[in-house]
């Protein structure tokens, strides 16, 4: 299928449209809140939560029977916001650290949640296939009504959003200021924390349970390389999430035999890493580059000394040196020295050097921070 | 019991004690999640030596999934070092790739490869028994009990000959580099011992429910006991416990024995994060409860020093002026007379002597800051304790 054909079908094709649909609000909303996850430091509780809505979705089919998205992610709700607490508990209560906490919700309601998946798998009636879909995520089972339901979500999680942001925003960066400014913290915080646990229930059904966490981590650490303002980072980690979900559905779509929810959390991977490496202000690459300008500047700068230190004990500051002098300088390279000519702060004149009277000045500054003047 | 159940629970048990050990300096050292990373992202590595091998207990396969396994924590640890992100997030952003590609790569070769992402996932130890080792015509167990048996023989080797700079490192890595053990070296024979033990577990008992098996006992144990040793045999003793147990639930049950192991682990947590002697919810909250009491005491105590007025002392004044409810202030009340610290008349209230002099040693000791020797002396005055 090429990129036209594909086109037309987004249009045209009721499956494709939905589950192209499905899986961009499904990022949008996943990166929006994963932007508060990452920033509180609980990156991980994403893959925590995921794992532990399991045993729900399979104790809401034991008690319904009924194998309706809703009811299950009723169950998954409950039982993730279960989890969470506990891992509060857990931390708040115990010394437990809370990598040990997140590790142990994480595998023992997961452990629990495979006892009730294959429990059911041996009851004798037949409607329990597909339950394990959860697992890994099936987009094609995408309905109509599933998109609105996230849409509906998406909906409430903005407008919830927009009317506490000056609260959530201020709690993320000084809870301590927060509560003396007599915000209640703990409503906050269980009403940012249950959003979370909202956006990753209702990705399950998409990606599953093992790849949830990094819809929500991806993005939003995307997004953080390129802004130091919370509203953009929010605004642009809903972006890549909802352009992580449109190409990685192309792609699975283009392709036979490529399950959607893997390919997206590579899409978003993807993402990361340009967003680490290119980034102006924090990517390893201007980074890298920047460092090595500020390593020359420095060489450049040593010689200089060096060159005003000899041309000091001369009464003439354009006493002309012999270049052999410097070799004995570890910053001296022939390159620098031709920086310096340039620069007009030397004069070459065959084998030898002279300081100009602008290079002796900048020189003799150099230590002293009086000279403004930028290198 | 026929030998194949003895030999599943022999598997279970070895498979726990193997786990165990290392989970228990992971969780010593913040790095359990590293132990879920590790076993997601193996996938890529098992599926690669399976196609290279056919075969999903041949050596190789261990090996390059350990491999994987080393390779995560080097691209995490790369990753924290970039600055650009937290440790936690760098975790949950390698994982999930691996993971993903393993994914790919099986559903793109669904066809000719027998390998499921479940069975990697969840395992069927019920089926260990089956696959033989065969040497020279002989049947000599299962496969995976010889290969279990060898990653644990290695383990508790290492475990041995290593203790003294496993227990400095983990508590103090200061010292142990300043003693001259390398850290990066301790780190990493624990990460691949780690990665080795999650890789020879996964196919009896799936990668996910390794996890639970090297962070929940050891966190069990942790709630126990602070003693090193002491934490190391409780752990292999509720891994062991929770396979076996496990085992008979599955029985019971019929439903998955990998699943139903975590369960027992989850439920003796869940038990011992309730009602640990001193570290159990119940036993904090109890704590607290009495702790909130006497300071109460202590603030009523000074009170009453402080003002030799009748009417400051009057007893529906007190509970004006301090603002208690009147639940709590009849607790403290009575807690002061049970230790003969107060003297009510006519509803006047006045310290005793013995009172008295507690009053003046606490307010000596929070006036040089030395706030917690008050703990101490509570045990000297108090008959009851709040």
């Amino acid at each position: 299928m090429d990129l036209q054909e594909y086109f037309s079908l987004v249009f045209s094709d009721y499956t494709l449209r939905t589950i192209t649909l499905g899986t961009a609000i499904l990022g949008a909303v996943t990166g929006m809140l994963g932007s508060f996850a990452v920033l509180r430091k609980q990156s991980l509780l994403g893959d925590a939560i995921s794992h532990a809505a399991l045993p729900g979705i399979a104790i809401a089919f034991l008690i319904t029977g009924a194998k309706d998205s809703n009811t299950l992610l009723l169950g998954a709700l409950i039982s993730g916001l279960i989890g969470t607490f506990w891992i509060r508990g857990i931390v708040k209560k115990t010394h437990l650290k809370s990598d040990t906490a997140l590790g142990l919700i994480l595998s023992l309601f997961f452990g629990f949640g495979m006892l009730l998946l294959t429990f059911i798998q041996k009851q004798p009636n037949a409607n329990q296939a597909g339950l394990d879909k959860y697992l890994f995520g099936q987009a094609a089972t995408l309905v109509e009504s599933d998109v609105w339901l996230m849409a509906i979500v998406t909906g409430l999680c903005l407008f919830v959003l927009l009317l506490f942001w000056k609260e959530f925003k201020i709690l993320l960066f000084d809870a301590d200021y927060t509560k003396t400014l007599g915000f209640n913290t703990k409503v906050i915080d269980v009403l940012i924390t249950s959003f979370i646990v909202l956006a990753i229930v209702l990705g399950l059904q998409t990606v599953g349970v093992v790849l949830m966490s990094a819809m929500l981590l991806a993005p939003a650490a995307a997004a953080r390389q390129w802004t130091n303002s919370l509203s953009k980072m929010v605004l642009l980690a809903a972006v890549f999430g909802a352009f992580s979900g449109v190409f990685g559905t192309a792609i699975s779509a283009s392709q036979t035999n490529l399950s959607t929810g893997p390919v997206i959390v590579l899409v978003a991977a993807v993402f990361v890493v340009i967003s680490f490496v290119f980034s102006p202000s924090r990517g390893l690459l201007f980074k890298q580059i920047r460092f090595i300008k500020n390593r020359r500047d420095l060489e450049l700068h040593k010689t200089l000394a060096f060159m005003y230190h000899i041309a000091e004990t001369h009464e003439n500051i354009s006493h002309p040196h012999t270049i052999k002098l410097l070799n004995n300088f570890q910053g001296f390279t022939r390159k620098t020295l031709q920086k310096l000519v340039e620069k007009n702060y030397v004069t070459l004149d065959g084998n030898m050097w002279s300081l100009t009277k602008t290079g002796f000045e900048t020189a003799s500054n150099l230590y002293t921070k009086q000279s403004t003047k930028d290198e | 019991m026929n030998s194949a159940q003895i030999e599943i629970q022999l598997i279970a048990s070895l498979v726990a004690i193997a786990c165990a050990i290392p989970g228990t300096f992971l969780v010593l050292r913040k790095m359990a999640m590293i132990s879920d990373a590790i076993s997601h992202s193996i996938l890529p590595g098992i599926v690669v030596g399976f196609f290279i091998t056919q075969d999903l207990n041949s050596p190789l396969l261990i090996v390059l999934a350990a491999l994987t396994g080393v390779i995560t924590v080097v691209l995490v640890e790369y990753i924290q070092k970039t600055g650009l992100v937290k440790e936690d997030t760098a975790i949950g952003l390698v994982f999930p790739a691996l993971f993903s590609i393993g994914v790919i790569l099986i559903a793109k070769n669904a066809n000719d490869v027998h390998l499921d992402v479940d069975a990697v996932l969840v395992g069927e130890l019920a089926l260990a028994p089956f696959d033989r080792l065969i040497v020279s015509g002989v049947d000599i167990g299962p496969k995976s009990l010889w290969i279990i048996g060898t990653i644990l023989l290695i383990t508790i080797l290492l475990l041995f000959a290593f203790f003294k700079e496993l227990k400095v490192s983990t508590f103090d890595k200061g010292l142990a580099a300043s003693l001259g053990f390398s850290p990066a070296i301790i780190h990493y024979g624990l990460m691949t011992v780690s990665s080795v033990t999650t890789v020879g577990a996964f196919d009896a008992v799936g990668a996910i429910l390794v996890v639970a098996l090297m962070i929940a006992p050891a966190a069990t144990a942790y709630l126990l006991t602070t003693n090193l040793k002491k934490m190391l045999a409780l752990a292999v003793f509720f891994g062991v416990f929770s396979a076996i147990s496990g085992y008979w639930l599955a029985h019971l049950l019929d439903a998955s024995i990998a699943g139903s192991i975590t369960t027992m682990l989850g439920l003796i947590f869940l038990a011992v994060y309730l009602f640990a002697p001193s570290k159990g919810v119940i036993a904090v909250m109890h704590r607290e409860k009495q702790q909130r009491t006497e300071v109460s005491l202590l603030t009523f105590l000074l009170h009453l020093k402080n003002h030799t007025e009748v009417e400051e002392r009057h007893v529906n004044h007190l509970r004006e002026h301090i603002n208690w409810q009147k639940v709590r202030a009849k607790t403290v009340l009575e807690l002061a007379l049970k230790n003969n610290m107060i003297l009510v008349n006519n509803n006047v209230v006045s310290l005793t002597k013995k009172g008295d002099t507690f009053t003046s040693k606490a307010i000596d000791y929070i006036i040089t800051n030395e706030d917690a020797q008050i703990e101490d002396m509570k045990d000297d005055f108090f008959l009851f304790r709040g």
